[in-house]
């Protein structure tokens, strides 16, 4: 194909951070992917391999490349554990942005993400009539996730049980809240993220509610998009950077201490890649991205260790509450090491946490991997809901929505009754007795 | 049969699903762990039997199709790298049961591709304990590990995997089934053939069925970490526990330059100033631990270690484990090319190989981080340099040389326990003398006369 060398000579850019694999093979003990399969292509050793193949010229298109390097979770688990530190959602993230401007965006997504997901409130727009619309081909499932599923047999839906999306999305109905720290001294700025948004309403209530009762100066300002994940796994670079730059200004307006998310999967793209993949136009932005990143904070952990909630002794030892087991996202515990704050503020809500088996193994949604490869992302998500079911909980909780929304459909799959939550919510349940 | 024909017999053989050919495939399947140029096979197939592993390998017989075999891929001498462009790679992945695990007898029998470190997870679950614990055990097969006869940590006291293969089956280079050695202890039939498939390589003989040893799990252990102001006072200590008739599991050390990656990486609170650690582990029943490990201890303040802690709880037994856990991808982080050597000498001669080490390091104006088994002489002298550095990459070159012959000057040999494969096959002759070559070529020849049964590997070219 022509201007393969051109393509090698962009993919330079990747090379020092590339040589770091000494191919010791260690990421295939964590992949969840390769578990299922046994590929080489499918673990991050065999992706390198590529890449650098790429960059050497060896191949004379770059289909073949390109759809293995998409064949990924993007959960981190292999940089989590790579013994010479290779950081490879960073270079894959590069690597899609590379090979995308290369071959052009597909149609579809150039309108999903330069046309809906880039215009924040075209988005909203258009998800809100989507919401309206949703019940003429859905029903419910009635069962303890709320799930719903097609009405007839439909290749849009497959046989997923989603969770619908809400009548009144949280950043249409919640107004501008913009209130002085009160007696945490510590004023947040709230960033709400499209699932919760969108499914989940009553998280972003939560979070308002939690913020008011410990005295948590709140800035919740309207008109907030998406983190930009989406674009950049697509390789996007446009419409990330676009979103990345919308949402500094939109958060410049008013002074605050700490940008705290509910989701983990934003939590770790505006902490790690704002601030790692978006080149912008000029230093001076870079700065304000990087001083945006360096104070945005996961929201467990942001009340543990910023406003201080601690267990009391009876709390820690309690053995009376619902058993609640907890889900690791990968976006929180391998990208941001993250996993002990969820877990008190568990404990501080008066559940009795129970430990699954592989509480830290992905639960395979892995964004639009779910759209691409649902077949293997139910497959990885099985394996995560029987090690759920095994701790006889009544609830599992995890930090993210995404994570909820897979969870939410493999237990529904499996007729399992077990509720599916955010550790917020059994909080400020706790705190509204 | 063309290429081609026999990739369409392959498909037939296992399904389509399994057998790999798109050159992107290929190009994951054109490398191991070691540092050596890929190689790019035509195919790549995965049986998911030994019915279908047997037919694989008898196709590839009837149509001189050479077959390397790979488990992991974490090989640090070559042996999985394909032989040419003309050959298939046979993936253990999907033969990975545990057939069984029996505990009044004591032994497991498991299939290749079985995880090292699953299996010492399931029979550890039963009170047993399957002692060899190479480096790379949560992704290394027992396949490769009996194929490579690999090591690890506990091979001073519990010995190597050649040491737990009670038994084998494989498929031969013509495809026949062939079986040797039993499920009991004592087993004196036939030629030890189970015995000479440990560490061929892939090339004797196409595994389907290892039958493994298991002994009693440890009931108590106790760990120590000693810190010296000289390496020489170290290693001096190895041989001074030894030859107190003291046996511990494992008897590590880290050099000075070791510690200092090890402390930039984990923070660790190492002492960045010592010479060298030894990690020391002394297990068993009860009461001999607690005798054995004050004797150590007093042994090593004796030869002149600064300081001695004994981990007194699992809390920091795991944290003196941890330092020794990162040592290998402490020193990863700081060049792009990691070269793990692991020529071995007698533990006697630790002392001697040490300095031979600091010497290479300076004439050579190489970095090289030593860690490693010193218990049982099997040293990690690990170079860290840029493989583009075409300059300096020669004279790590000259190095390993450098160091092969030194080993062996003392009486030492190439590989503890990574395994000839391609890297040291051109200086195998070095060790065993050119006799023994022709004889392990002619061995071949006679059991592979179509050497199809990953050729280059350990004898060269036949």
């Amino acid at each position: 194909m022509a201007g393969m060398k051109e393509l090698a000579n962009r993919l330079k850019e990747l090379e020092e951070q590339l040589v770091v694999c000494i191919r010791c093979g260690m990421c295939q003990s964590v992949c969840p992917l390769f578990d299922r399969t046994r590929k080489e292509a499918d673990v991050a050793r065999g992706k390198l391999a590529l890449l650098d193949g790429l960059g050497k010229n060896l191949f004379t298109d770059p289909d073949g490349v390109n759809t293995r390097l998409n064949r990924c979770l993007l959960c981190g688990s292999c940089a989590a554990n790579c013994p010479s530190g290779v950081n490879v959602v960073e270079i894959f993230i590069k690597a899609r942005a590379i090979l995308a401007e290369f071959k052009g965006l597909s149609p579809a997504k150039k309108l999903i993400f330069q046309k809906m997901l880039s215009n924040p409130e075209t988005f909203d727009q258009l998800t809100k009539w989507a919401g309206k619309f949703q019940n003429i081909f859905t029903k419910k499932d009635k069962n303890a996730q709320g799930t719903s599923c097609a009405r007839v047999v439909s290749p849009l839906f497959g046989d997923r049980h989603f969770l619908p999306m809400s009548d009144t999305p949280f950043r249409s109905s919640s107004p501008l809240i913009n209130t002085p720290a009160g007696k945490s001294g510590v004023k947040a700025a709230f960033f709400t993220g499209c699932i919760i948004d969108k499914l989940f309403p009553r998280i972003g209530q939560d979070v308002v509610d939690i913020f008011e009762f410990h005295g948590v100066g709140t800035y919740i300002p309207k008109g907030q998009g998406c983190c930009g994940i989406p674009a950049l796994a697509s390789g996007d670079m446009k419409s990330f950077e676009k979103l990345v730059e919308y949402h500094i200004e939109l958060f410049s307006q008013e002074h605050f201490d700490y940008l705290v998310t509910a989701c983990a999967t934003c939590t770790s793209t505006i902490k790690k890649l704002w601030s790692s993949i978006y080149k912008g136009s000029g230093s001076k932005i870079r700065e304000r991205v990087k001083e945006l990143s360096s104070k945005t904070l996961d929201i467990n952990q942001f009340l543990v260790n910023k406003v201080n909630i601690s267990l009391s002794q009876a709390e820690d030892n309690a053995e009376s509450g619902d058993i609640v087991t907890y889900h690791d996202p990968c976006h929180l515990k391998k990208s941001l090491g993250v996993f002990k704050e969820p877990r008190l503020l568990i404990k501080a809500s008066g559940g009795t946490l129970v430990e699954m088996e592989g509480s830290d193994k992905c639960c395979g949604m892995g964004g639009s991997f779910n759209l691409y490869h649902y077949e293997l992302s139910s497959e990885i998500g099985q394996i995560k809901s029987k090690n759920i079911a095994d701790t006889n909980c009544s609830t599992v909780a995890t930090g993210c929505p995404a994570c909820m929304v897979q969870i939410s459909d493999m237990l529904a799959k499996k007729n399992l009754n077990i509720k599916v939550c955010h550790p917020i919510e059994l909080y400020a349940k706790a705190i509204r007795k | 049969m063309t290429t081609q024909g026999v990739i369409g017999e392959l498909k037939k053989i296992v399904g389509a699903d399994n057998v790999l050919t798109q050159k992107e495939d290929m190009v994951t399947y054109s490398y191991d762990a070691a540092v050596l140029d890929p190689v790019v096979p035509s195919a790549a197939v995965m049986p998911e039997n030994s019915e279908q592993l047997g037919q694989i390998v008898k196709l590839c017989s009837d149509n001189k199709l050479p077959i390397t075999v790979r488990g992991a891929g974490t090989n640090l001498s070559g042996g999985t790298i394909p032989s040419s462009r003309a050959s298939i790679v046979l993936l253990t992945g999907k033969l990975n049961k545990i057939l069984e695990i029996n505990e009044a007898d004591m032994y497991a029998v498991v299939q290749p591709g079985v995880v090292t470190a699953t299996l010492a997870a399931a029979v550890e679950k039963k009170g047993l304990f399957y002692p060899p614990d190479p480096g790379s055990q949560a992704v290394s097969t027992i396949g490769g590990n009996v194929a490579e006869n690999a090591g690890g940590l506990r091979g001073l006291k519990y010995g190597v995997t050649k040491d737990y293969v009670m038994g084998v089956s494989f498929f031969d280079s013509m495809g026949e089934h062939v079986k040797s050695g039993s499920r009991t202890v004592k087993c004196a039939t036939g030629y030890n053939l189970a015995g000479l498939m440990v560490g061929s390589e892939g090339t004797l003989g196409i595994l389907d069925e290892i039958t493994l040893k298991l002994i009693p799990l440890p009931k108590a252990r106790k760990s120590m970490v000693a810190v010296y102001k000289t390496i020489d006072e170290a290693s001096e200590t190895v041989a001074a526990i030894i030859s107190n008739r003291i046996v511990p599991a494992t008897l590590e050390l880290l050099d000075n330059f070791t510690i200092r990656a090890v402390e930039a990486y984990s923070k660790a609170g190492l002492p960045i100033d010592a010479g060298a650690l030894l990690l020391i582990e002394v297990d068993g029943h009860p009461g001999q631990v607690a005798e054995d490990g004050l004797k150590v201890e007093e042994l090593c303040k004796t030869l002149g270690a600064v300081d001695v802690k004994v981990a007194a709880d699992d809390i920091e037994r795991d944290k003196i484990w941890a330092a020794r856990r990162s040592a290998l991808s402490a020193l990863a982080k700081l060049k792009p090319t990691l070269v793990l050597e692991d020529a071995t000498v007698p533990r006697s001669k630790i002392p001697a190989m040490v300095k031979a080490l600091q010497e290479i390091a300076i004439k050579y104006k190489i970095e090289i981080g030593t860690f490693g088994h010193a218990g049982d002489g099997n040293l990690h002298p690990t170079i860290l340099t840029d493989k583009r550095n075409k300059e300096e990459w020669h004279r790590v070159e000259s190095a390993i040389e450098e160091i092969f012959d030194r080993a062996l000057a003392l009486g030492g040999t190439l590989s503890g326990e990574h395994g000839t494969g391609l890297a040291k096959a051109p200086f195998l002759a070095k060790e065993t003398g050119l006799s023994s070559i022709i004889f392990s070529r002619r061995l071949r020849k006679a059991l592979d006369p179509n050497g199809i049964l990953n050729p280059g590997k350990i004898t060269g070219i036949i």
